[in-house]
Protein backbone atom coordinates (compact mmCIF):
# COMPACT_ATOMS: atom_id res chain seq x y z
CA UNK A 1 0.00 0.00 0.00
CA UNK A 2 1.14 3.50 -0.83
CA UNK A 3 0.50 5.94 1.95
CA UNK A 4 -1.54 8.96 1.16
CA UNK A 5 0.59 11.95 0.42
CA UNK A 6 3.46 9.91 -0.96
CA UNK A 7 1.96 9.83 -4.46
CA UNK A 8 4.07 11.86 -6.80
CA UNK A 9 3.59 12.66 -10.45
CA UNK A 10 6.11 10.88 -12.64
CA UNK A 11 6.54 12.49 -16.07
CA UNK A 12 7.49 10.43 -19.10
CA UNK A 13 7.98 11.29 -22.75
CA UNK A 14 7.96 8.41 -25.21
CA UNK A 15 7.43 7.63 -28.89
CA UNK A 16 4.71 4.99 -28.61
CA UNK A 17 2.55 3.98 -25.65
CA UNK A 18 0.62 0.73 -25.91
CA UNK A 19 -2.28 0.20 -23.52
CA UNK A 20 -2.58 -3.49 -22.69
CA UNK A 21 0.11 -6.21 -22.67
CA UNK A 22 -2.03 -9.02 -24.06
CA UNK A 23 -1.20 -10.61 -27.41
CA UNK A 24 -2.25 -7.52 -29.37
CA UNK A 25 -0.25 -5.10 -27.22
CA UNK A 26 2.84 -7.32 -27.34
CA UNK A 27 2.68 -7.69 -31.14
CA UNK A 28 2.07 -3.97 -31.65
CA UNK A 29 4.94 -2.97 -29.32
CA UNK A 30 7.39 -5.35 -31.02
CA UNK A 31 6.41 -4.11 -34.44
CA UNK A 32 6.65 -0.46 -33.35
CA UNK A 33 10.26 -1.05 -32.25
CA UNK A 34 11.06 -2.94 -35.44
CA UNK A 35 9.71 -0.09 -37.52
CA UNK A 36 11.74 2.75 -36.14
CA UNK A 37 9.99 3.91 -32.97
CA UNK A 38 12.38 4.97 -30.20
CA UNK A 39 11.02 4.40 -26.74
CA UNK A 40 8.02 2.06 -26.69
CA UNK A 41 6.23 1.40 -23.42
CA UNK A 42 3.40 -1.00 -22.64
CA UNK A 43 1.04 -0.45 -19.70
CA UNK A 44 -0.92 -3.32 -18.16
CA UNK A 45 -3.07 -3.59 -15.05
CA UNK A 46 -2.07 -7.22 -14.41
CA UNK A 47 1.08 -8.41 -12.64
CA UNK A 48 1.95 -10.57 -15.66
CA UNK A 49 2.32 -10.17 -19.42
CA UNK A 50 0.36 -11.93 -22.14
CA UNK A 51 -3.17 -11.09 -20.96
CA UNK A 52 -5.41 -14.12 -21.34
CA UNK A 53 -2.69 -16.34 -22.91
CA UNK A 54 -1.25 -17.88 -19.68
CA UNK A 55 -4.65 -19.40 -18.84
CA UNK A 56 -5.15 -20.73 -22.39
CA UNK A 57 -3.04 -23.82 -21.73
CA UNK A 58 -4.46 -25.69 -24.76
CA UNK A 59 -2.50 -25.78 -27.99
CA UNK A 60 -3.21 -24.53 -31.49
CA UNK A 61 -1.64 -21.09 -31.22
CA UNK A 62 0.75 -20.07 -33.97
CA UNK A 63 -0.43 -22.50 -36.67
CA UNK A 64 -1.68 -19.83 -39.08
CA UNK A 65 1.00 -17.31 -38.17
CA UNK A 66 4.21 -19.33 -38.08
CA UNK A 67 3.20 -22.88 -38.92
CA UNK A 68 3.91 -24.37 -35.48
CA UNK A 69 1.31 -25.30 -32.90
CA UNK A 70 2.02 -23.90 -29.46
CA UNK A 71 0.14 -23.59 -26.19
CA UNK A 72 -0.99 -20.15 -24.99
CA UNK A 73 1.80 -19.79 -22.39
CA UNK A 74 4.44 -20.79 -24.97
CA UNK A 75 3.06 -18.35 -27.52
CA UNK A 76 3.12 -15.56 -24.93
CA UNK A 77 6.67 -16.44 -23.92
CA UNK A 78 7.85 -16.17 -27.54
CA UNK A 79 6.41 -12.64 -27.81
CA UNK A 80 7.61 -11.52 -24.37
CA UNK A 81 11.20 -12.65 -25.08
CA UNK A 82 11.14 -10.86 -28.42
CA UNK A 83 9.77 -7.67 -26.88
CA UNK A 84 12.40 -7.73 -24.13
CA UNK A 85 15.15 -8.28 -26.70
CA UNK A 86 13.92 -5.24 -28.63
CA UNK A 87 13.97 -3.07 -25.52
CA UNK A 88 10.23 -2.60 -25.02
CA UNK A 89 9.55 -1.27 -21.49
CA UNK A 90 6.71 -2.81 -19.48
CA UNK A 91 4.74 -1.22 -16.68
CA UNK A 92 3.01 -3.88 -14.57
CA UNK A 93 0.01 -3.37 -12.28
CA UNK A 94 -0.53 -0.05 -13.96
CA UNK A 95 -4.01 1.29 -14.52
CA UNK A 96 -4.68 3.93 -17.16
CA UNK A 97 -7.09 6.43 -15.65
CA UNK A 98 -7.43 8.93 -18.42
CA UNK A 99 -6.53 9.51 -22.03
CA UNK A 100 -6.39 12.91 -23.74
CA UNK A 101 -6.63 13.97 -27.38
CA UNK A 102 -3.12 15.46 -27.17
CA UNK A 103 -1.78 11.93 -26.41
CA UNK A 104 -1.31 12.50 -22.70
CA UNK A 105 -2.03 9.50 -20.51
CA UNK A 106 -2.63 9.54 -16.78
CA UNK A 107 -1.83 6.16 -15.25
CA UNK A 108 -1.33 4.93 -11.71
CA UNK A 109 0.67 2.14 -10.09
CA UNK A 110 2.37 1.52 -6.74
CA UNK A 111 5.14 4.00 -7.62
CA UNK A 112 2.62 6.80 -8.05
CA UNK A 113 0.80 8.75 -10.70
CA UNK A 114 2.31 8.88 -14.16
CA UNK A 115 1.80 11.52 -16.80
CA UNK A 116 2.92 9.96 -20.04
CA UNK A 117 3.25 12.00 -23.22
CA UNK A 118 3.34 9.82 -26.32
CA UNK A 119 3.76 10.72 -29.98
CA UNK A 120 1.31 7.96 -30.81
CA UNK A 121 -0.87 5.60 -28.81
CA UNK A 122 -1.97 2.03 -29.53
CA UNK A 123 -5.16 0.84 -27.86
CA UNK A 124 -4.94 -2.87 -27.04
CA UNK A 125 -7.28 -3.22 -24.06
CA UNK A 126 -8.85 -6.46 -25.24
CA UNK A 127 -12.36 -7.45 -24.29
CA UNK A 128 -14.59 -8.67 -21.48
CA UNK A 129 -16.97 -11.59 -21.32
CA UNK A 130 -20.71 -11.10 -21.47
CA UNK A 131 -22.44 -11.99 -18.22
CA UNK A 132 -25.84 -13.26 -17.14
CA UNK A 133 -27.01 -9.65 -17.05
CA UNK A 134 -26.14 -9.02 -20.71
CA UNK A 135 -28.64 -11.68 -21.78
CA UNK A 136 -31.04 -11.42 -18.82
CA UNK A 137 -31.51 -15.06 -17.84
CA UNK A 138 -34.52 -15.28 -15.51
CA UNK A 139 -34.50 -16.97 -12.15
CA UNK A 140 -32.90 -16.89 -8.76
CA UNK A 141 -29.46 -15.59 -7.91
CA UNK A 142 -27.44 -18.43 -6.41
CA UNK A 143 -23.66 -18.81 -6.42
CA UNK A 144 -22.09 -21.18 -8.94
CA UNK A 145 -22.57 -19.04 -12.05
CA UNK A 146 -19.36 -17.97 -13.75
CA UNK A 147 -18.27 -16.73 -17.14
CA UNK A 148 -16.28 -19.43 -18.94
CA UNK A 149 -13.07 -17.41 -19.05
CA UNK A 150 -13.18 -16.70 -15.32
CA UNK A 151 -13.65 -20.41 -14.64
CA UNK A 152 -10.75 -21.17 -17.00
CA UNK A 153 -8.53 -18.79 -15.03
CA UNK A 154 -9.56 -20.34 -11.70
CA UNK A 155 -8.79 -23.84 -12.93
CA UNK A 156 -5.62 -23.19 -14.96
CA UNK A 157 -3.91 -20.45 -12.96
CA UNK A 158 -5.14 -20.69 -9.38
CA UNK A 159 -5.95 -24.40 -8.97
CA UNK A 160 -9.54 -23.67 -7.93
CA UNK A 161 -12.17 -26.12 -9.16
CA UNK A 162 -15.47 -24.40 -9.93
CA UNK A 163 -17.93 -27.29 -9.50
CA UNK A 164 -18.86 -30.94 -10.00
CA UNK A 165 -21.92 -30.98 -12.24
CA UNK A 166 -21.59 -28.33 -14.87
CA UNK A 167 -23.72 -26.96 -17.71
CA UNK A 168 -22.30 -24.48 -20.20
CA UNK A 169 -24.45 -21.89 -21.93
CA UNK A 170 -23.03 -20.76 -25.25
CA UNK A 171 -20.88 -22.73 -27.66
CA UNK A 172 -18.17 -20.12 -28.17
CA UNK A 173 -14.59 -21.38 -28.25
CA UNK A 174 -13.84 -20.56 -24.62
CA UNK A 175 -16.92 -22.53 -23.52
CA UNK A 176 -15.95 -25.56 -25.60
CA UNK A 177 -12.34 -25.56 -24.41
CA UNK A 178 -13.42 -25.17 -20.79
CA UNK A 179 -15.89 -28.08 -21.21
CA UNK A 180 -13.00 -30.39 -22.08
CA UNK A 181 -10.80 -28.96 -19.34
CA UNK A 182 -13.52 -29.57 -16.73
CA UNK A 183 -13.90 -33.12 -17.98
CA UNK A 184 -10.13 -33.60 -17.60
CA UNK A 185 -10.37 -32.36 -14.03
CA UNK A 186 -13.07 -34.87 -13.22
CA UNK A 187 -16.22 -32.76 -13.49
CA UNK A 188 -19.41 -34.08 -15.05
CA UNK A 189 -20.14 -31.76 -17.98
CA UNK A 190 -23.86 -32.28 -18.57
CA UNK A 191 -24.10 -30.35 -21.80
CA UNK A 192 -23.46 -27.24 -23.82
CA UNK A 193 -26.53 -25.16 -24.64
CA UNK A 194 -26.58 -23.05 -27.81
CA UNK A 195 -29.44 -20.79 -28.87
CA UNK A 196 -28.38 -20.77 -32.53
CA UNK A 197 -28.94 -23.70 -34.90
CA UNK A 198 -25.14 -24.11 -35.19
CA UNK A 199 -22.16 -24.03 -32.82
CA UNK A 200 -20.64 -20.58 -32.55
CA UNK A 201 -17.13 -21.87 -31.83
CA UNK A 202 -14.74 -23.29 -34.40
CA UNK A 203 -15.71 -26.72 -35.77
CA UNK A 204 -12.38 -28.15 -34.65
CA UNK A 205 -13.23 -27.28 -31.07
CA UNK A 206 -16.63 -28.95 -31.38
CA UNK A 207 -14.82 -32.11 -32.51
CA UNK A 208 -11.91 -31.97 -30.06
CA UNK A 209 -13.73 -30.77 -26.99
CA UNK A 210 -17.28 -32.13 -27.19
CA UNK A 211 -17.51 -35.05 -29.66
CA UNK A 212 -14.34 -36.69 -28.28
CA UNK A 213 -15.85 -36.88 -24.79
CA UNK A 214 -19.51 -37.40 -25.70
CA UNK A 215 -20.55 -34.06 -24.22
CA UNK A 216 -24.02 -33.26 -25.62
CA UNK A 217 -24.53 -30.07 -27.60
CA UNK A 218 -28.11 -28.75 -27.43
CA UNK A 219 -28.64 -26.54 -30.48
CA UNK A 220 -31.69 -24.24 -30.68
CA UNK A 221 -31.87 -24.28 -26.88
CA UNK A 222 -31.48 -21.72 -24.14
CA UNK A 223 -31.57 -21.49 -20.36
CA UNK A 224 -35.10 -20.51 -19.34
CA UNK A 225 -34.70 -20.51 -15.58
CA UNK A 226 -32.01 -20.62 -12.90
CA UNK A 227 -32.92 -22.26 -9.58
CA UNK A 228 -31.04 -22.31 -6.27
CA UNK A 229 -31.18 -20.67 -2.86
CA UNK A 230 -27.50 -20.58 -1.87
CA UNK A 231 -25.72 -22.66 -4.50
CA UNK A 232 -27.11 -23.37 -7.96
CA UNK A 233 -29.44 -26.39 -7.81
CA UNK A 234 -30.74 -26.73 -11.34
CA UNK A 235 -31.34 -24.95 -14.59
CA UNK A 236 -34.28 -25.33 -16.94
CA UNK A 237 -33.45 -25.48 -20.60
CA UNK A 238 -35.97 -25.05 -23.40
CA UNK A 239 -36.02 -25.22 -27.16
CA UNK A 240 -36.36 -21.99 -29.14
CA UNK A 241 -38.05 -21.22 -32.46
CA UNK A 242 -36.61 -19.31 -35.45
CA UNK A 243 -37.28 -16.05 -33.63
CA UNK A 244 -35.29 -17.41 -30.68
CA UNK A 245 -38.40 -17.44 -28.54
CA UNK A 246 -38.95 -20.27 -26.09
CA UNK A 247 -41.27 -23.03 -27.29
CA UNK A 248 -43.54 -23.80 -24.35
CA UNK A 249 -43.75 -27.44 -23.38
CA UNK A 250 -40.11 -28.19 -24.33
CA UNK A 251 -38.70 -27.27 -20.91
CA UNK A 252 -36.34 -29.73 -19.28
CA UNK A 253 -34.77 -29.38 -15.84
CA UNK A 254 -31.09 -30.28 -15.46
CA UNK A 255 -29.67 -30.69 -11.97
CA UNK A 256 -26.29 -28.97 -11.71
CA UNK A 257 -24.20 -26.97 -9.25
CA UNK A 258 -22.40 -24.83 -11.79
CA UNK A 259 -23.41 -22.86 -14.86
CA UNK A 260 -20.73 -21.41 -17.11
CA UNK A 261 -21.55 -18.65 -19.53
CA UNK A 262 -19.79 -18.45 -22.88
CA UNK A 263 -21.94 -15.79 -24.46
CA UNK A 264 -19.41 -13.80 -26.42
CA UNK A 265 -17.06 -10.95 -25.83
CA UNK A 266 -17.44 -7.19 -25.53
CA UNK A 267 -14.53 -5.00 -26.65
CA UNK A 268 -13.32 -2.91 -23.74
CA UNK A 269 -13.40 0.73 -24.80
CA UNK A 270 -14.11 2.89 -21.76
CA UNK A 271 -10.87 4.80 -22.42
CA UNK A 272 -11.63 5.15 -26.13
CA UNK A 273 -15.08 6.58 -25.39
CA UNK A 274 -13.69 8.91 -22.76
CA UNK A 275 -11.28 10.52 -25.23
CA UNK A 276 -14.07 10.92 -27.80
CA UNK A 277 -13.17 8.17 -30.26
CA UNK A 278 -16.13 7.18 -32.41
CA UNK A 279 -17.29 3.62 -31.65
CA UNK A 280 -18.87 1.25 -34.18
CA UNK A 281 -22.09 0.02 -32.57
CA UNK A 282 -21.81 -3.40 -34.23
CA UNK A 283 -18.15 -4.26 -33.53
CA UNK A 284 -18.15 -2.44 -30.22
CA UNK A 285 -14.69 -1.17 -31.18
CA UNK A 286 -13.36 2.12 -32.53
CA UNK A 287 -14.14 3.25 -36.07
CA UNK A 288 -10.81 3.06 -37.92
CA UNK A 289 -9.32 3.86 -41.30
CA UNK A 290 -7.06 1.59 -43.37
CA UNK A 291 -4.13 2.42 -41.06
CA UNK A 292 -6.21 1.42 -38.01
CA UNK A 293 -6.09 5.01 -36.87
CA UNK A 294 -9.18 5.89 -34.84
CA UNK A 295 -11.16 9.09 -35.24
CA UNK A 296 -8.67 10.77 -32.86
CA UNK A 297 -5.41 11.58 -34.67
CA UNK A 298 -2.42 9.48 -33.68
CA UNK A 299 -4.44 7.00 -31.61
CA UNK A 300 -4.54 3.55 -33.19
CA UNK A 301 -6.51 0.44 -32.20
CA UNK A 302 -5.73 -3.27 -32.50
CA UNK A 303 -6.67 -6.65 -31.11
CA UNK A 304 -9.93 -7.55 -29.45
CA UNK A 305 -10.75 -3.99 -28.39
CA UNK A 306 -11.00 -3.21 -32.13
CA UNK A 307 -12.97 -6.30 -33.14
CA UNK A 308 -13.27 -9.76 -31.63
CA UNK A 309 -10.91 -12.01 -33.60
CA UNK A 310 -11.32 -15.76 -34.23
CA UNK A 311 -7.75 -16.64 -33.36
CA UNK A 312 -4.76 -15.04 -31.70
CA UNK A 313 -2.73 -15.65 -34.87
CA UNK A 314 -4.88 -13.40 -37.03
CA UNK A 315 -5.09 -10.87 -34.21
CA UNK A 316 -1.28 -10.72 -33.90
CA UNK A 317 -0.76 -10.34 -37.65
CA UNK A 318 -3.16 -7.39 -37.60
CA UNK A 319 -1.63 -5.87 -34.45
CA UNK A 320 1.85 -5.93 -36.01
CA UNK A 321 0.54 -3.82 -38.86
CA UNK A 322 -0.96 -1.41 -36.35
CA UNK A 323 2.30 -1.17 -34.37
CA UNK A 324 4.11 -0.31 -37.60
CA UNK A 325 1.60 2.43 -38.44
CA UNK A 326 1.88 3.88 -34.92
CA UNK A 327 5.70 3.88 -35.21
CA UNK A 328 5.54 5.71 -38.55
CA UNK A 329 3.22 8.28 -37.06
CA UNK A 330 5.54 8.72 -34.06
CA UNK A 331 8.57 9.41 -36.26
CA UNK A 332 6.62 11.86 -38.41
CA UNK A 333 5.96 9.72 -41.48
CA UNK A 334 2.27 10.45 -41.52
CA UNK A 335 0.23 9.55 -44.55
CA UNK A 336 -1.39 12.18 -46.65
CA UNK A 337 -5.16 11.88 -46.65
CA UNK A 338 -6.43 12.44 -50.16
CA UNK A 339 -10.15 11.77 -49.83
CA UNK A 340 -12.75 10.15 -47.65
CA UNK A 341 -15.18 7.33 -48.23
CA UNK A 342 -17.15 5.34 -45.73
CA UNK A 343 -17.26 1.56 -45.97
CA UNK A 344 -20.70 0.11 -45.26
CA UNK A 345 -21.93 -3.38 -44.45
CA UNK A 346 -24.50 -4.26 -47.11
CA UNK A 347 -26.63 -7.35 -47.65
CA UNK A 348 -25.57 -10.38 -45.61
CA UNK A 349 -22.72 -8.58 -43.85
CA UNK A 350 -22.71 -7.99 -40.10
CA UNK A 351 -19.77 -5.62 -40.11
CA UNK A 352 -16.81 -4.63 -42.20
CA UNK A 353 -13.49 -3.09 -41.20
CA UNK A 354 -11.97 -0.53 -41.81
CA UNK A 355 -15.06 1.66 -41.65
CA UNK A 356 -13.45 4.49 -43.58
CA UNK A 357 -10.74 4.98 -46.21
CA UNK A 358 -8.78 8.14 -46.87
CA UNK A 359 -5.91 7.03 -49.09
CA UNK A 360 -5.88 5.12 -52.36
CA UNK A 361 -4.08 1.80 -52.67
CA UNK A 362 -4.41 -1.73 -51.37
CA UNK A 363 -6.68 -2.04 -48.36
CA UNK A 364 -6.99 -5.15 -46.19
CA UNK A 365 -10.62 -5.71 -45.21
CA UNK A 366 -12.07 -7.82 -42.40
CA UNK A 367 -15.71 -8.80 -42.29
CA UNK A 368 -18.20 -11.09 -40.68
CA UNK A 369 -21.31 -12.49 -42.36
CA UNK A 370 -24.74 -12.65 -40.74
CA UNK A 371 -25.70 -16.23 -41.65
CA UNK A 372 -23.84 -19.41 -42.57
CA UNK A 373 -23.67 -19.96 -46.35
CA UNK A 374 -22.68 -23.06 -48.31
CA UNK A 375 -21.81 -20.99 -51.36
CA UNK A 376 -21.00 -17.33 -51.18
CA UNK A 377 -20.12 -14.45 -53.47
CA UNK A 378 -18.55 -11.34 -52.06
CA UNK A 379 -19.04 -8.03 -53.84
CA UNK A 380 -17.78 -4.49 -53.43
CA UNK A 381 -19.77 -1.59 -54.86
CA UNK A 382 -19.10 2.10 -55.23
CA UNK A 383 -22.59 3.49 -55.66
CA UNK A 384 -24.14 1.20 -58.35
CA UNK A 385 -20.81 0.16 -59.84
CA UNK A 386 -19.57 -3.31 -58.99
CA UNK A 387 -15.82 -3.10 -58.35
CA UNK A 388 -15.12 -6.59 -57.06
CA UNK A 389 -16.80 -9.98 -57.33
CA UNK A 390 -15.19 -12.83 -55.47
CA UNK A 391 -16.38 -16.41 -55.00
CA UNK A 392 -15.84 -17.92 -51.56
CA UNK A 393 -15.95 -21.66 -50.85
CA UNK A 394 -18.29 -21.03 -47.89
CA UNK A 395 -19.07 -18.39 -45.30
CA UNK A 396 -19.74 -18.74 -41.60
CA UNK A 397 -20.33 -16.09 -38.91
CA UNK A 398 -17.77 -17.86 -36.69
CA UNK A 399 -15.04 -17.38 -39.31
CA UNK A 400 -13.89 -13.86 -40.04
CA UNK A 401 -13.36 -13.23 -43.75
CA UNK A 402 -10.38 -11.20 -44.96
CA UNK A 403 -9.73 -9.85 -48.42
CA UNK A 404 -7.55 -7.29 -50.16
CA UNK A 405 -8.95 -4.73 -52.50
CA UNK A 406 -7.30 -1.92 -54.36
CA UNK A 407 -9.14 1.35 -53.75
CA UNK A 408 -8.52 3.71 -56.66
CA UNK A 409 -8.14 7.46 -56.41
CA UNK A 410 -11.28 7.82 -58.51
CA UNK A 411 -13.34 5.77 -56.05
CA UNK A 412 -11.88 7.70 -53.15
CA UNK A 413 -12.73 11.07 -54.67
CA UNK A 414 -16.24 9.99 -55.72
CA UNK A 415 -17.49 10.50 -52.13
CA UNK A 416 -19.75 7.48 -52.66
CA UNK A 417 -19.56 4.93 -49.84
CA UNK A 418 -18.02 1.54 -50.58
CA UNK A 419 -20.64 -1.12 -49.96
CA UNK A 420 -19.65 -4.71 -49.25
CA UNK A 421 -22.25 -7.46 -49.74
CA UNK A 422 -22.42 -11.23 -49.62
CA UNK A 423 -24.92 -13.37 -51.51
CA UNK A 424 -25.48 -17.03 -52.39
CA UNK A 425 -24.39 -16.31 -55.96
CA UNK B 1 -14.77 -54.01 -45.61
CA UNK B 2 -14.82 -50.57 -47.11
CA UNK B 3 -15.70 -47.80 -44.75
CA UNK B 4 -16.28 -44.21 -45.83
CA UNK B 5 -16.37 -41.34 -43.43
CA UNK B 6 -16.00 -37.61 -43.10
CA UNK B 7 -13.33 -36.31 -40.74
CA UNK B 8 -13.19 -32.73 -39.49
CA UNK B 9 -9.56 -31.69 -39.63
CA UNK B 10 -8.37 -30.07 -36.38
CA UNK B 11 -4.89 -29.01 -37.48
CA UNK B 12 -5.91 -25.39 -37.94
CA UNK B 13 -9.05 -23.30 -37.47
CA UNK B 14 -10.17 -23.73 -41.09
CA UNK B 15 -11.50 -27.14 -39.97
CA UNK B 16 -11.66 -28.79 -43.41
CA UNK B 17 -14.13 -31.63 -43.76
CA UNK B 18 -12.12 -34.43 -45.34
CA UNK B 19 -13.79 -37.48 -46.86
CA UNK B 20 -11.83 -40.69 -46.49
CA UNK B 21 -12.32 -44.27 -47.61
CA UNK B 22 -10.82 -46.94 -45.39
CA UNK B 23 -10.22 -50.44 -46.77
CA UNK B 24 -8.68 -52.43 -43.93
CA UNK B 25 -5.40 -50.67 -43.22
CA UNK B 26 -5.49 -48.85 -46.55
CA UNK B 27 -6.77 -45.34 -46.55
CA UNK B 28 -7.68 -43.10 -49.41
CA UNK B 29 -8.31 -39.40 -48.97
CA UNK B 30 -11.06 -38.44 -51.35
CA UNK B 31 -11.60 -34.72 -51.05
CA UNK B 32 -11.98 -31.72 -48.79
CA UNK B 33 -8.46 -31.09 -47.52
CA UNK B 34 -7.03 -27.66 -48.28
CA UNK B 35 -3.46 -28.59 -47.42
CA UNK B 36 -1.12 -31.56 -47.15
CA UNK B 37 -1.31 -31.60 -43.36
CA UNK B 38 -4.96 -32.57 -43.75
CA UNK B 39 -4.02 -35.84 -45.47
CA UNK B 40 -1.72 -36.83 -42.61
CA UNK B 41 -4.34 -35.86 -40.06
CA UNK B 42 -7.12 -37.79 -41.81
CA UNK B 43 -4.90 -40.87 -42.03
CA UNK B 44 -3.95 -40.79 -38.37
CA UNK B 45 -7.50 -39.95 -37.26
CA UNK B 46 -8.91 -42.90 -39.16
CA UNK B 47 -6.23 -45.45 -38.26
CA UNK B 48 -4.58 -44.26 -35.03
CA UNK B 49 -6.43 -41.32 -33.43
CA UNK B 50 -4.24 -39.10 -31.25
CA UNK B 51 -4.67 -35.78 -29.48
CA UNK B 52 -2.34 -33.13 -28.18
CA UNK B 53 -2.89 -33.26 -24.44
CA UNK B 54 -2.44 -30.25 -22.23
CA UNK B 55 -3.07 -29.97 -18.50
CA UNK B 56 -1.38 -28.57 -15.42
CA UNK B 57 0.81 -29.88 -12.63
CA UNK B 58 0.95 -28.73 -8.99
CA UNK B 59 3.93 -26.57 -8.02
CA UNK B 60 5.49 -26.25 -4.56
CA UNK B 61 6.97 -22.89 -3.52
CA UNK B 62 6.13 -21.23 -6.82
CA UNK B 63 4.83 -17.78 -7.72
CA UNK B 64 1.89 -19.73 -9.21
CA UNK B 65 0.33 -22.89 -7.69
CA UNK B 66 0.32 -24.62 -11.09
CA UNK B 67 2.49 -25.01 -14.13
CA UNK B 68 0.90 -25.72 -17.51
CA UNK B 69 2.16 -28.85 -19.29
CA UNK B 70 1.79 -30.69 -22.59
CA UNK B 71 2.69 -34.01 -24.14
CA UNK B 72 5.85 -33.88 -26.26
CA UNK B 73 3.84 -35.72 -28.96
CA UNK B 74 0.13 -36.32 -29.57
CA UNK B 75 -1.16 -39.02 -27.21
CA UNK B 76 -3.27 -42.02 -28.32
CA UNK B 77 -6.89 -41.04 -27.70
CA UNK B 78 -7.63 -44.13 -25.62
CA UNK B 79 -4.77 -43.34 -23.21
CA UNK B 80 -5.77 -39.75 -22.40
CA UNK B 81 -7.42 -40.41 -19.04
CA UNK B 82 -4.65 -42.78 -17.98
CA UNK B 83 -2.08 -40.04 -18.69
CA UNK B 84 -4.18 -37.40 -16.92
CA UNK B 85 -4.31 -39.61 -13.82
CA UNK B 86 -0.52 -39.77 -13.72
CA UNK B 87 -0.24 -35.99 -14.28
CA UNK B 88 -2.50 -35.39 -11.27
CA UNK B 89 -0.28 -37.40 -8.92
CA UNK B 90 2.82 -35.25 -9.58
CA UNK B 91 4.00 -32.21 -7.65
CA UNK B 92 7.09 -30.31 -8.77
CA UNK B 93 9.28 -27.92 -6.84
CA UNK B 94 9.74 -24.38 -8.19
CA UNK B 95 11.53 -23.00 -10.10
CA UNK B 96 10.18 -24.68 -13.23
CA UNK B 97 11.53 -23.77 -16.65
CA UNK B 98 9.57 -23.79 -19.90
CA UNK B 99 10.49 -26.98 -21.76
CA UNK B 100 11.49 -28.82 -18.57
CA UNK B 101 10.71 -32.54 -18.51
CA UNK B 102 8.05 -33.18 -15.86
CA UNK B 103 7.24 -36.86 -16.53
CA UNK B 104 9.32 -39.14 -18.75
CA UNK B 105 7.62 -41.89 -20.76
CA UNK B 106 4.17 -41.14 -19.34
CA UNK B 107 1.98 -44.28 -19.09
CA UNK B 108 4.55 -46.15 -21.21
CA UNK B 109 3.68 -44.14 -24.29
CA UNK B 110 7.31 -43.05 -24.87
CA UNK B 111 5.90 -39.54 -24.69
CA UNK B 112 7.16 -37.01 -22.16
CA UNK B 113 5.15 -34.43 -20.26
CA UNK B 114 6.89 -31.06 -20.47
CA UNK B 115 6.31 -27.64 -18.90
CA UNK B 116 4.88 -24.99 -21.22
CA UNK B 117 5.58 -22.12 -18.84
CA UNK B 118 8.27 -20.95 -16.42
CA UNK B 119 7.31 -20.59 -12.77
CA UNK B 120 9.66 -18.67 -10.48
CA UNK B 121 10.39 -19.76 -6.93
CA UNK B 122 8.68 -17.59 -4.33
Amino acid sequence: MVEQGSLKMINLDVDVTVIGAGPAGLAAAISARENGAGEVIVLDRNSWLGGILPQCIHDGFGVEEIGTSMTGPEYADMYIKNAEKLGVTFFYETMVLQLFKNHEIIAVNKKGLHKIKAKSIVLAMGCREKTRWDVLIPGERPSGIYTAGVAQGFINLYNIMVGKNVVILGSGDVGLIVARRLRFEGANVKGVIEILPYASGLPRNVVQCLDDYNIPLYLNHTVAYIKGRERLESITIAQVDEKMEIIYGTEKEIKCDTLLLSLGLIPENELSKQVGIEIDTITGGPVVDQFFETTVKGIFACGNCLQVYDTVDILSIGAKQVGKNAAKYAVGETHEKIGFVKVTAGKGIRYVLPQQINKSGKVHFYLRVEQPKKTAVLRVFSGDVELLKKKLPWANPANMIEFDFNVSEKVLKSNKPLEVTIDDQ
Amino acid sequence: MINEKEITCIICPISCKISVRIDGKRLEVCKGNKCKKGIDYARSEALDPRRMLTSSVLVKNGEWPLVSVKGSEPIPKDKIFQVLKQIKQIKVDAPVKLGQNIIKNVSNTEINIIATKSVKRM
